[in-house]
């Protein structure tokens, strides 16, 4: 119901801005320059890998489109996410992207589980271009919409747990809502992004929405620093924060050290090594797995 | 404990803007002593008349953007593109030609060519051994034409 919403919006939003745009709609242009429709975010939209930025995925200028493809992974000591991922940037405008992310519990109490999610976004840019403007003041603000769908838990039916809210999430899908802010300050070679999220996801959604401590959609914020050292290498920080709403998990914020590089306008590396906090921690009664899960994530991206 | 969550993160978000701040302010209080103009790290006039003609080469060879050039006299284009850069970074020198708005007036330029300029003028600089931070101060002067440049 509520994708079918999101769908509408992106039909009416084509129909209002593609007649003036039509003649020149005919293939992608990657007119615009190296790295400055950032990489994608775990949740699928255009961003850091932890943050989703203002700027449109993909370097289809104003007047053409542009679209990717990503794969991630995430690897802790008792998790491995996997993410594949799509996105279609027009216009420099506009924003879709889809994303899967798939998380195996490697090791720690709830070994060999595995939960999967679903994430639908549209991103739309308010004002600003965050890298042609270098005489004003303001970032280039965008505002988001994703979806998110958790289809379930596998591998502890024993248990009797099969869906996020059988650990105590309040609901299994969710709409959340962001704006975000980028500015690359060209003469610092800096590139700085801040994003309001409103949101009740557990550890991203993986853990449901909502919970025993919690069941309002919250401010939370995203944050990035990103120094760019040469034309095709970005390196950065990045922070997220996260709401804490199962009593059962005592989540924390999570930020990040990452590298991206472009060798080519198709194609992106991006290595990060990432702190997510806790998931799945358990609480004093019941502990179940206390450790910050922090390691490499490498996303790869391509792009036409 | 809600509230301390948001202390600390309150503190995290401050520091990190705090320290990208001052960082973008850095430069404006440790320029008290008159450092060299960019004009002057770029290395002056001979460098920048290099850059040019390594950028004209790069435009000349680039399908997206050397149709707009077959008509313009090639000589007075240099002159005036090193006088306008000489000018934007600081130099002695004064822009001669016409305005941007009205030199492209009509020319329907789309993003794509501004931008393949850019790419053109990076390479260029990068051809010519600039640094890559100069690289993009000088980018961060040219960037704003795109409002005059760029058509409807």
């Amino acid at each position: 119901m509520k994708f079918t919403i999101s769908s509408l919006t992106l039909v009416s939003l084509l129909v209002l801005i593609a007649p003036s745009k039509a003649a020149a709609f005919t293939a992608p242009d990657r007119g615009r320059l190296l790295l400055t429709g950032g990489v994608s975010a775990l949740d699928g939209a255009g961003g850091g890998g932890l943050s989703t930025w203002a700027l449109i995925g993909g370097l289809g200028t104003r007047d053409s489109f542009g679209i990717q493809a990503r794969h991630t992974t995430f690897m802790t000591r008792d998790y491995r996410l996997t993410s594949p991922g799509v996105s279609l940037g027009l216009f420099n405008r506009l924003e879709w992207s889809y994303a899967r992310l798939r998380l195996d519990e490697t090791g720690g109490a709830l070994e060999g589980a595995r939960i999967e999610m679903d994430s639908h976004g549209l991103k739309l840019r308010l004002f600003g271009d965050a890298v042609l403007d270098q005489d004003q003041p303001w970032p280039q603000v965008s505002v988001g919409i994703q979806h998110k769908r958790n289809r379930g838990i596998q591998g502890l039916e024993g248990a009797g747990l099969r869906k996020a809210t059988d650990v105590g999430a309040r609901r299994n899908s969710d709409v959340e809502y962001y704006i975000a802010a980028s500015k690359l300050l060209l003469a610092r070679s800096v590139l700085l992004n801040g994003t309001v999220r409103f949101t009740r996801a557990n550890q991203f959604g993986l853990a449901g929405f909502g919970g025993e401590l919690g069941d309002s959609r919250e401010a939370q914020f995203e944050g990035s620093i990103a120094w760019l050292l040469r034309r095709d290498l970005a390196v950065g920080v990045e922070f997220r924060s996260k709401p804490r709403n199962l009593a059962l998990d005592r989540e924390d914020d999570a930020h990040s050290l990452f590298a991206a590089w472009a060798p080519t306008k198709h194609a992106s590396v991006t290595l990060a090594y990432a702190n997510v906090g806790p998931i799945v921690s358990g609480n004093a009664t019941t502990p179940l797995n206390r450790s910050d899960q922090r390691g490499v994530y490498l996303s790869f991206q391509l792009g036409y | 404990m809600r509230t301390y969550r948001w202390k600390q993160r309150s503190a995290v978000v401050l520091t990190a803007w705090t320290l990208a701040l001052g960082l973008h302010a850095g430069s404006a209080s440790s320029a008290g002593a008159a450092p060299p103009s960019l004009y002057e790290q770029l290395g002056g006039l001979p460098a920048i008349g290099k850059v040019i003609d390594t950028f004209l080469g790069v435009v000349g060879t680039d399908g997206r953007i050397a149709p707009s050039f077959a008509n313009a006299n090639m000589p007075r284009l240099r002159t005036l593109l090193i006088e306008q850069v000489c000018e934007a970074t600081g130099g002695p020198c004064r822009y001669s030609g016409r305005d941007m708005k009205t030199s492209h007036n009509g020319m329907g330029i789309t993003e794509l060519q501004f931008n393949a300029l850019a790419e053109a003028l990076y390479l260029a600089m990068e051809r010519e051994g600039v640094p890559y931070a100069l690289q993009n101060r000088v980018m961060a002067l040219l960037a704003p034409m795109h409002r005059d440049i760029i058509g409807p």
